[in-house]
């Protein structure tokens, strides 16, 4: 089984949420892979951060884990990807999806629909029938968790794009999280938002990790510093080092990791 | 600079025109009415009696606005799924591939038709169908002519449609997939609702064309003067009652005609207007 | 505890309903593409019913020979002929009044045009344009009236083409202000006052810089125009009323193709003509629409 995973990967192999087998993703006919031959797994209850510059394939790969890159015919993938040892090809969209919640870079609550009905969107595209005290309990509970009960229960019904970046965001996480996940993807989700806001989504992060696993994607990465446990750097499409953020960062074995961290580019 | 100022002034003089042929266009149409409705009164709107005889006189409108009205919420009605399911196709399912492109150049052609050929198509091909299939032993009718109504405003609802669908943005497609749904709920929940006051403004404009077509619905509705008792009855639309009594009106009917003409150019501007204005509410 | 059993027993339900959800959504997908089809197989059908039937009829004297009398036609099917005669008269009908309607709407429609991209803001030019919309929607038979009212029976007093020009003219006029202005505002504004800044009189900087550089944009507009007016029959019905000759004098009545077809539909005898009249005006307006898609390409 771990054939030649162990290069990039130390010490945490146990206890995998996820785990990528050989992921290949191509945009596309042609044969430049924006993702190649990644093999990394995914500790549990842990924030693992990716880094790297722009263009390097950090969002491709987030992507790949919950199947979005099968909604365009282009994108080509290859490999494997396992949720809890379950080959997630072998999963209905649907189901991995709804194991699988994701966070977008810019802020996209749904326009149409009120604070509430945004949190519980989840429940309602996927055509579950909950009794009123059931959804409230859940959209308390959600809002709750994401920080942001106080500040809107008395506008529940309003519509989401009233809220501040910051506030919609993480009301994006909510609408992730009332699901109950496995895995949270985010992509740059505070690329788009104030430092106060930034701190904020990043202290939810490390409040939501004992429940959640967390994928973040940043190309900040002092946050990648503060918040996560392990760090992946990717490099032109190619997993270039993976492991403890505190080692990487004190102590990376790669030369381009190296560079990167003290800002030669990025 | 001098030049300046009269280039000025020639665009301004130019658009007078439009100023001129709207106010002008109402005056001439409100000025030939008013014999009619001076004789009948608001009864010129909302009777059924439409009766040339010299001496006995007398003009009502209700049959052709009961037949404008039913033959274009009919066309609506058949329109609507049908444009619904062409701008998915264009917009959504087969966006940007060579299906969609094919298709979308077939709806703009059907736009190019004119009245007259869907006239002669309807009469010759549709209407013995719809004998064929026993619906109706003459295949005139309210039925018919809805039907070749519908075909024609489905590319102007399609167009519009398809276009507003399109802007959805793609995050919040995404944003519903990563949520587990299905295309198909995506389209409900998400496509639909943002795109909403698009497609209802696309579907008023289209209903307003309907309003006005003639040569199609002269050649198809029957052309009896009563106000249809069903959807294979025949009927009269304002537009045909226009286009088949015209030649040999004069005095009291040529007035009635004209009032019937104002009374289109009212609704048809209503309708217009407020199509336009779900538009630009949804623009802001 | 309870919170947590609940949302275990969710996760059932979905995965329950997934199969469910999964075929819908294909049943959906079918259902568009089924339908879609259904919504433009009238257009295969119509140009197929008007190439089947027309073919046969269009010879070299269909364009160079004036309609014929219903006797000669009844003549000619009565001994399972070719119907004698053409729709030249029709044809060059046709040429004169959307021609005249043209040239009245094209120059002032594309400075209408100009008027609202220079006053984009302005009140007025809000007013003009939103009239010139509700113009765009009335029902072209509307338009047979007013110029009937304004033409026939005040200016020429009489059927004539100019009465029919009139109407079309009004019906294009909406149509090449806002492509007019559409095009303007495509133009980079830099363009415009590069030239201004130079001294440049501002009708020239129209003439040798708006016009030229928006030239694809308003002959699309115009051509779009001209395919929308060509097969308009009402309006002719009440203005230009047909003529069995060529006729080229803009005060007396005149023929058009699809007034032709009008003809032919409602006589039993010239039913074998209205094919092929079809066929010609529907080529011909296909065309004019290609022409102009291709203009859009190009830009
Ligand atoms: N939709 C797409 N079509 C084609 N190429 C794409 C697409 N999205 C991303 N790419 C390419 O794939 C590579 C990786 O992109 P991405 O994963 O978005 O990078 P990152 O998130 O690290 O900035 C880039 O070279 C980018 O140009
Ligand atoms: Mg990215």
């Amino acid at each position: 089984m771990t054939n030649n995973l162990t290069n990039k990967n130390i010490d945490i192999l146990e206890n995998p949420v996820l785990k990528m087998e050989h992921l290949h993703v191509a945009y596309g006919k042609t044969d430049k892979y924006a993702v190649r031959d990644v093999s990394a797994t995914i500790k549990k209850n842990a924030i693992t951060a990716i880094m790297g510059p722009s263009g390097c394939g950090k969002s491709t790969l987030l992507r790949a884990i919950n199947r979005m890159h099968q909604l365009y015919p282009d994108i080509k993938t290859l490999g494997n990807i396992y949720l809890n040892d379950e080959d997630i090809t072998k999963m209905s969209a649907i189901h991995l999806r709804r194991k699988i919640g994701m966070v977008f870079q810019r802020p996209n609550p749904f326009p149409t629909m009120s604070i509430y009905d945004n949190v519980v969107a989840g429940y309602k595209l996927n055509g579950i029938r909950m009794k009123k005290n059931e959804r409230d309990a859940i959209v308390e509970k959600s809002l709750i968790s994401v920080g942001l009960w106080d500040e809107v229960k008395d506008s529940l019904r309003k519509k989401g794009t009233f809220l501040s970046g910051g506030q919609q965001q993480r009301l994006c996480i909510a609408r992730a999280i009332a699901f109950k996940p496995d895995v949270i993807l985010l992509d740059e989700p505070t690329s788009a938002l104030d430092p106060i806001a930034t701190s904020k989504v990043e202290d939810l992060l490390v409040q939501l990790k004992k429940e959640y696993t967390i994928v973040l994607v940043t190309h900040n990465m002092s946050q990648a510093a503060r918040i996560s446990d392990y760090s992946m750097f990717m490099y032109l499409g190619d997993l270039v080092e993976y492991g403890k953020t505190k080692m990487m960062f004190t102590n990376p074995r790669d030369k381009k990791t190296e560079e990167y961290l003290t800002g030669k580019f990025g | 600079m001098k030049s300046d100022t009269i280039t000025k002034y020639v665009l301004f003089i130019s658009s007078l025109v439009v100023l001129l042929v709207s106010a002008g266009m109402v005056l001439s149409l409100v000025g030939d009415a008013v014999p009619v409705f001076e004789k009948f009164g608001w009864r010129f709107i909302i009777s059924t009696d439409w009766n040339p005889t010299e001496g006995r006189e007398s003009y009502g409108a209700l049959p052709f606005i009961a037949g404008t009205i039913s033959t274009s919420v009919l066309a609506l009605l058949i329109c609507l799924p049908m444009a619904f399911a062409t701008s998915l196709f264009v917009a959504e399912y087969f966006r940007k591939t060579y299906v969609s492109s094919i298709l979308g150049s077939m709806v703009d052609l059907l736009a190019g038709v004119p009245s007259i050929v869907y006239g002669l198509w309807g009469f010759y091909t549709l209407r013995p169908f719809i004998v064929s299939l026993g619906l109706d032993a003459q295949g005139y009718g309210i039925f018919t002519a809805g039907l070749i109504l519908a075909i024609m405003i489905i590319p102007y609802a399609t167009s519009i449609s398809s276009e507003i669908i399109a802007m959805v943005p793609v995050e919040l497609k995404e944003a519903a997939y990563s949520l587990g749904a299905t295309r198909y709920e995506v389209i409900m929940y998400v496509v639909l609702p943002n795109a909403r006051s698009g497609i209802v403004a696309s579907f008023i404009l289209a209903f307003g064309r309907a309003l006005g077509e003639t040569m199609a619905v002269t050649m198809l509705i029957g052309n009896t003067n009563i106000i249809p008792t069903g959807l294979f009855s025949t009927g009269n639309s304002m537009a045909s009652v226009i286009a088949n009594q015209f030649g040999e009106a004069d005095g009291l009917k040529m007035s009635a005609l004209i009032a019937i003409g104002l009374l289109l150019f009212v609704i048809t501007g209503i309708i217009n207007a407020l199509g336009k204005m779900v538009i630009k509410r949804m623009s802001r | 505890m309870g919170q947590k059993n609940s949302v275990k027993m969710e996760a059932h339900k979905l995965k329950d309903n997934s199969a469910y959800r999964t075929l819908k959504d294909k049943v959906f997908l079918i259902g568009v593409i089924i339908v879609s089809v259904i919504t433009i197989s009238p257009i295969v059908l119509i140009i197929g019913k008007l190439v089947w039937e027309g073919v046969g009829q269009i010879n070299f004297s269909f364009f160079t020979e004036t309609t014929p009398s219903t006797f000669e036609a009844m003549t000619a099917v009565a001994n399972n002929e070719v119907i004698p005669g053409g729709i030249v008269n029709g044809i060059m009908g046709t040429f004169l009044i959307v021609g005249m309607a043209s040239l009245i709407a094209i120059p002032i429609g594309i400075l209408i045009g100009l008027f609202l991209y220079e006053n984009q803001q302005s009140r007025y030019a809000g007013l003009i344009r939103s009239l010139s919309d509700i113009l765009q929607g009335v029902p072209s038979i509307v338009l047979g009236l007013i110029s009937y009212l304004w033409v026939v029976k005040n200016v020429v007093q009489g059927y004539s083409a100019l009465a029919g020009s009139v109407a079309l003219a009004v019906m294009m006029l909406p149509l090449i202000i806002r492509s007019t202005e559409e095009t303007m505002k495509m133009i980079p504004g830099t363009l415009k006052e590069a030239a201004l800044a130079l001294g440049v009189p501002y009708y020239k900087v129209i003439i040798r810089v708006l016009i030229p550089s928006g030239f694809s944009g308003l002959a699309t507009g115009v051509l779009l125009a001209i395919s929308r007016i060509l097969g308009e029959t009402a309006p002719l019905m009440l203005t230009t009323l047909g003529n069995p000759m060529i006729n080229w004098d803009i005060t007396a009545p005149t023929s058009a193709v699809p007034l032709l077809i009008w003809n032919f539909y409602n006589d039993p005898n010239m039913i074998n003509l209205i094919w092929s009249s079809s066929l010609f005006l529907m080529g011909f307006v296909l065309t004019m629409n290609i022409i102009s898609k291709r203009l859009v390409a190009k830009i």
